[in-house]
């Protein structure tokens, strides 16, 4: 096993998981402000991807392309599911709140099942087949652009929670949602605002992943529970914490590919949230309870 | 030997001193009271004889034998009850059903459970609420149920934390009234703390007034209320008036 | 209602038996599930893990060794109950809990998933075939038989466990438990070893569990970690309970019949209508769901225990 071949690997997996990473992005953003467990995040980035390929077959749009509108949708999406669906959920126990996604992903992936049948869809663009030679490593052009759009979404997220009002107003309900509701914060329209934001992150993900893996409704409970992972890996409510843990998993997933069964890479993932959730629940990034 | 005693207790929070080499005891039979400013360190006693932490150094010996650094469940099995300051009821449980989770510590089946859980609440008045849900009572009863509840693991030693808080002059009289009964007829040694001076005035036999972590003072009621320490330690804090 | 339930074979064929078996299935393991979240308060979501552990050991046994499930049974019990106080002693030590415990069921499940899918010896992702001998005689020492056999298996469980949840529910055990439930503070102040009642709600939990497992073992005869371990197992699992109304006694047999029933007339009435496109069924099964969930917080139970004034 050479130096380059690993080096190929760690970068691929580097670049996938920056790519997972802004899906968790997505869960951290919600999960840490809303304090939802959206299970039905895996889904929705399924939908985000078959969208894609639906884009691509019939308007000939790049993925990438297809990243504006496919968010916007989302966008509404996630705030009219928040603000319709979710939110009287907020106050009930968390089982509860837990079915209720249960039910949205059942039927949305049942749905995408019954639209786009069992077989797998993709897009098949020129650039996917090219790549960059740095040195001895070979880095997919595919793989790098979906990379770099995740990247910079996340970027325009952290400029938008860092710097806009709306940004700070969200981040002071996560930190006290009564402290929220007393200064006079409408908390209920901060918490679709903040699913819509999420929903987007996972729609640019989905757009972006597209291009790498083609797409089967399964997929949509797989990723739900890779998200989990990854958010908690890296630290509830950090956003550096998240792209982090994005990067390990799929480092890590592509490394368990080379040197394991590839099938078992799910193990390792699945290994590491135990011992996360054991000895350091607060995550890599994260603050501590 | 008194019933409980504390020797020399003292506890750091990130190295602020909360409670510094306090000692007192509290002799069996009788109805105590610790008293002092917010920040004074009580809670921080209460919990360490509750076994909620244990003390940095220092001793507490119940009944002789030392008990400092058991936990919580451990420390009502030996005999001490407690209630909590914002009351905790068993909310989807019936009134006589949270009583009878205390009563299960002494009592194997739910028969006995139930007989000793309803004598306590005919003791404390609440046998006419015995079947509704305990999320409908009003704060007075509630705290009667923390009470109740407590009772029923038939602590030789209970302990009141703030039990006053909340209630009105005449709700605080009728507890008042409720805590010397268990003390006259059944023996109970009671410590509480608490800020309502009314209640202390009226109930204790013992007082220890803490400032800073430290105990400066003890005595009876009327004792420590010309004490001067104490006096400084409430009306010096609020000097400009 | 028992001694309906035990007369119906007389009226029933084999197709009824059969659906009102995996009712029965399914309310066995939801009440299981049950004492976990209803009694001890921990969302377990990865309960597949038990079934799935209980059937290979069982199975297992009888694969390479010839060994009967009623044996069987007692290698599934243990393995599966240690396995719950690991996690249990894991969780409640480092205090974990809520969604987080959740996910922590969740990871066994799919650790375990995954690793049965490399278990050559138990057969591997290709499954594990228990060999189907004759189905007429009942040959209750190798758990072989016809329908009808498993049909009173599952209905003596199902009993067995609606009995010992009711005794356990008026007991100290049961007390204890909802008061932990409640306020684990308040509990403790009490002189309730929380954890260790914890620990025991998580231990009969996994054992009931675990003979649900080897029920299916035997029942199916055929074993894939890919199905058993899925999540969706660990999800169907607590939709009975869910539905009927988590933490009461007959929450878990009134959500498994109606989900069942809800499933097949679904399934019936697409195949009525022609619309028999994959999945659909699973769409109107989860707007069902978010239905009840939305509307019914507390499970069917409740409200109808009210209207039929056993309350």
């Amino acid at each position: 096993m050479s130096f380059d071949l690993v080096a190929n690997v760690v970068v691929a997996g580097v670049l996938t998981g920056l790519v997972y990473g802004l899906m968790a992005l997505g869960l951290s953003v919600i999960f840490g402000v809303v304090r939802v467990v959206n299970f039905a995040h895996g889904e929705m980035m399924t939908i985000a991807m078959y969208a894609a390929t639906v884009l691509f077959a019939e308007l000939g749009l790049d993925p990438f392309l297809c990243i504006v509108p496919v968010a916007v949708a989302f966008f509404f999406f996630g705030y009219l599911l928040q603000r319709g669906l979710i939110n009287p959920f907020i106050t009930r126990p968390e089982h509860s709140q837990f079915m209720l996604l249960v039910a949205v992903a059942i039927v949305m992936v049942n749905a995408m099942l019954m639209v786009f049948g069992p077989s797998a869809r993709n897009v098949q663009v020129d650039y996917q087949l090219e790549s960059f030679e740095i040195g001895k490593i070979l880095v997919d052009k595919a793989r790098l652009y979906a990379a770099l759009a995740a990247v910079a979404t996340a970027g325009g997220l952290f400029v938008f929670f860092k710097t806009t009002l709306v940004g700070k107003a969200i981040r002071a309900c996560a930190d006290n949602h009564l402290g929220a509701l007393v200064v006079g914060l409408d908390v209920k329209k901060l918490y679709a605002l903040t699913f819509g934001l999420g929903a987007v992150c996972v729609a640019v993900a989905g757009c972006a992943m597209v291009l790498l893996v083609d797409v089967t409704p399964p997929l949509g409970p797989a990723y739900t529970l890779l998200a989990f992972v990854i958010v908690i890996v890296g630290g509830l409510g950090s956003m550096p914490g998240a792209l982090l843990g994005g990067v390990l998993i799929g480092v890590s997933e592509a490394m368990a590919g080379l040197l394991v069964a590839p099938s078992a890479k799910g193990m390792f993932s699945f290994g590491l949230l135990i011992l996360i959730l054991l000895f350091r629940p607060q995550g890599l990034l994260g603050k501590k309870p | 030997m008194s019933l409980l005693e504390v020797h020399a207790i003292s506890k750091s929070f990130r190295g602020l001193k909360a409670v510094s080499d306090a000692s007192f005891e509290i002799p069996e039979g009788s109805i105590n009271a610790l008293i002092g400013p917010n920040g004074a360190g009580k809670t921080t006693i209460f919990n360490m004889i509750a076994g909620v932490f244990p003390p940095d150094s220092g001793s507490i010996l119940f009944q002789g034998k030392p008990i400092h650094g058991l936990r919580p469940h451990q420390i009502c099995a030996e005999g001490i009850g407690r209630t909590f300051q914002i009351v905790k009821p068993f909310a989807g449980l019936s009134v006589l059903e949270n009583v009878m989770v205390g009563a299960f510590l002494r009592e194997s089946s739910a028969a006995g459970a139930r007989k000793v859980a309803t004598q306590i609440l005919e003791r404390l008045q609440l046998a006419p609420k015995r079947d509704l849900p305990a999320s409908s009572l009003t704060l007075p009863d509630r705290k009667r149920l923390e009470v109740a509840r407590a009772l029923a693991t038939r602590p030789r030693l209970l302990l009141l934390d703030e039990v006053m808080a909340g209630l009105r002059p005449t709700e605080t009289d009728q507890i008042v009234q409720v805590f010397r009964d268990l003390n006259r007829k059944y023996g109970t040694t009671i410590l509480l703390i608490e800020h309502v001076m009314r209640a202390v005035m009226a109930l204790a036999q013992h007082v220890g007034v803490l400032h800073h972590g430290e105990v400066i003072a003890r005595g009876t009621p009327q004792e420590i209320v010309r004490h001067p320490a104490v006096l400084e330690s409430y009306l010096g804090e609020e000097a400009d008036l | 209602m028992g001694g309906a339930l035990a007369a119906l074979p007389l009226f029933a064929g084999n197709y009824a038996l059969s659906v009102v078996t995996l009712i029965l299935y399914f309310a066995y393991t939801g009440q299981a599930w049950n004492v976990m979240m209803g009694f001890a308060g921990q969302l377990s979501l990865g309960h597949a893990l038990y079934v799935g552990v209980g059937a290979y050991a069982a199975g297992g046994l009888f694969f390479h060794y010839g060994i009967g499930p009623w044996a069987g049974l007692w290698l599934a019990m243990l393995l599966c109950v240690a396995l719950g106080l690991v996690i249990g002693f894991l969780a409640f030590r480092f205090s974990i809990s809520g969604v987080y415990f959740a996910l922590l069921t969740i990871a066994f499940a799919e650790f375990t998933r995954i690793g049965f899918d490399h278990l050559d010896s138990l057969g591997g992702p290709g499954g594990m075939f228990l060999k189907v001998a004759q189905r007429d005689t009942w040959d209750v020492l190798n758990f072989r038989g016809p329908p009808l056999m498993y049909y009173y298996a599952i209905l003596v469980l199902c009993g067995g466990a609606l009995g010992l949840c009711s005794w356990l529910l008026r007991s100290k055990a049961g007390y204890y438990w909802q008061a932990i439930r409640e306020n684990e503070e308040a509990a403790q102040a009490l002189g309730i070893n929380t954890f260790r009642w914890k620990m025991l709600a998580v231990a009969i939990s996994s054992a009931m569990t675990s003979v649900s497992g080897v029920f299916f073992a035997f029942y199916y005869n055929n074993l894939f970690p890919e199905q058993i371990f899925n999540i969706s197992r660990s999800i169907e699992i607590i939709l009975g309970p869910v539905i009927g109304g988590v933490g009461t006694l007959f929450g878990p047999i009134l959500g498994a019949a109606l989900l069942t029933v809800l499933s097949d007339s679904i399934t019936e009435g697409l195949a009525a209508i022609g619309w028999e496109i994959p999945g659909i069924k699973q769409v109107f099964y989860g707007v069902v769901l978010l239905g009840v969930v939305m509307f019914l917080p507390n499970g069917i139970w409740p409200p109808l225990a009210r209207m039929l004034r056993l309350k």
